[in-house]
């Protein structure tokens, strides 16, 4: 980490430079918004960023709750794996409104026991609450990035700041709402229990989001549908430089991800070094406390 | 199975008397809901046309802000006495204690709406054009979807510092779903413009995923050390 960090601190300055050089210069302008539009190589990958982390510390958080209990951890393993499955062949087989590809349904679904197994492995045990707790905080950080530059791009495309009941903009302020009051319940619950309770409102708040999708399914909506993928009609030049942006996000993303984890680990090995040295303190104390209880008698 | 409905409706008995003889939670909240309807009437002053519009909003913030007084109390009560610990280490089961908590509350909160709603028709000239019927299933599935998260949350905040605060900061983001097809399904009833079936489906999936949520995690919560 030591040596590794800087260098790759550097690397991603770098990165982050030149997707700026080519988003802010070289990507050609847009026919109908002009200059304008070019906050797309920040506002998309944000997004994109910011929804992966969540997704993430939902997964974390859900395998945190089911490694509590040794029944419970092989009976969440396969419902996940199947979960994902079923819902990988329902997205082909159900017919999915106008907007929606099957095939994108059917990835995310199939993500969902993919990133379980891997989380599963690699971060064993109070490891899967730190990675929680570093994914919901940087994640917060790129959805605020997403809804500070939402508007501020609105305004002059849509000639509103905020288009109330729009179906992108409102499930991801909720979820945004969500995952700060995640933080909040984590700064104000220093137990031993704030791991499970926060845990709890993760898969809560993850349960949540669909729902406000769905519920706002019914109005029109103003955001526009995605143009990556099928049937999109953006210039090649400039998804290219959409996706160098995006990749430059997340790697910028991983990096503030590892260091966090990286101090939120030390953190915790520092608490419990504290707590053991003041148990060990106690119990060398304690013998002397007693001669003096028995004197005094 | 016996032993679960048991256990659900001595607590449920147990709190219905204590509510009875104390009156504390459903005092607190009809004042409260009565100022809201006061002070809303005098901030806004509209038509009885406009007042259809608005109304559903209004009614269903003040008894969501009333409920939260109603749920701040739930767990209180069962602290003094080490009560909780003591139910913690008995072998009940720890969902029949969340699924009487919730009914209680269900049951308060329904008594302030029926109590409350005349009020909002007076103070607002309402005149209601949809089906009236509908508002029943909807403020019932509303209020199961604010109490039932509600009380799991109040249970998750009593384990944090200053708790009264927190109920409200952890459960209207998740209530926003429901908040949302409660005022809108209550507008469409009172202005008659369009069918209420949608959201009354939306609060039926609402209620039947977290009634679902909870019951699974709330013996993790209870148990949590």
């Amino acid at each position: 980490m030591k040596r590794a960090f800087p260098i790759l601190a550097v690397l991603s300055l770098i990165f982050l430079g030149y997707a700026s050089y080519r988003a802010l210069v070289v990507a050609p302008t847009d026919a109908l918004q002009g200059e304008v539009y070019r906050i797309i190589y920040y506002h998309v990958p944000s997004a994109w960023t910011a929804f992966l982390l969540f997704f993430i510390n939902f997964i974390a958080s859900i395998q945190y709750l089911a490694e509590a209990k040794p029944a419970t951890r092989s009976v969440v393993r396969w419902v996940v794996i199947g979960v994902g499955v079923v819902g990988a062949i329902v997205a082909f087989v159900v017919p999915m409104p106008a907007g929606i590809r099957p095939s994108a349904i059917a990835t995310t679904m199939l993500a969902i026991p993919a990133f379980y197994l891997f989380i599963g492995r690699y971060f064993p045990g109070e490891k899967l609450d730190v990675l929680a707790v570093t994914a919901a905080e940087v994640g917060v950080v790129f959805c605020t990035i997403v809804l500070v530059t939402g508007p501020i791009w609105a305004r002059p495309v849509w000639g509103i700041w905020w288009a109330p009941g729009d179906i992108r903009l409102t499930s991801t302020l909720v979820m945004w709402l969500i995952y700060v009051s995640y933080l909040v319940l984590r700064r104000f619950s220093n137990s031993a229990q704030t791991q499970t309770l926060a845990a709890a409102l993760a898969v809560f708040g993850a349960l949540d989001v669909p729902l406000v999708y769905f519920s706002i399914w019914f109005f029109r909506t103003q955001h526009p549908q995605p143009v990556i993928g099928g049937g999109g009609s953006m210039d090649p030049r400039m998804l290219d430089t959409l996706m160098l942006s995006w990749t430059a996000f997340l790697f910028f993303g991983f990096l503030v991800c590892w260091a966090r984890y990286r101090l939120e680990l030390m953190q915790r090995q520092v608490e419990e070094a504290g707590a053991l040295q003041s148990l060990r303190d106690d119990d060398e104390t304690a013998p002397s406390q007693r001669m003096q209880g028995r004197a005094a008698l | 199975m016996t032993s679960f409905w048991a256990v659900t409706f001595a607590t449920l008995a147990k709190d219905i008397r204590l509510e009875w003889r104390s009156k504390d939670a459903l005092n607190s909240m009809l004042f409260f809901s009565l100022l809201v309807v006061v002070i809303f009437s005098f901030s806004f002053d509209p038509l009885a046309e406009e007042s259809r519009h608005i109304v559903g909003g209004l009614i269903w913030v003040a008894f969501l802000f009333a409920a939260v007084v109603a749920l701040n109390q739930t767990w209180a009560r069962e602290l003094r006495s080490q009560v909780l610990d003591a139910y913690r280490v008995s072998p009940a089961p720890a969902n029949a204690l969340f699924v009487a908590k919730a009914l209680g509350n269900f049951i308060f909160v329904s008594i302030l709406e029926a109590l409350m709603t005349p009020l909002f028709v007076i103070f607002y000239n309402l005149r209601v054009i949809g089906p009236a019927w509908q508002l029943v299933p909807i403020a019932a599935l509303g209020t199961w979807a604010l109490v039932v998260n509600g009380t799991f949350f109040a249970a998750m905040s009593l384990r944090t510092r200053n708790r009264e605060i927190m109920l409200p900061l952890l459960l209207f983001p998740i209530s926003i779903p429901a908040v949302l097809g409660m005022v809108a399904g209550t507008t469409a009833v009172l202005t008659g413009d369009n069918p209420a079936h949608f959201y009354i489906v939306l609060l039926l999936t609402y209620d039947v995923v977290f009634t679902t949520a909870c019951l699974a995690l709330f013996g993790t919560i209870l148990h949590a050390e």
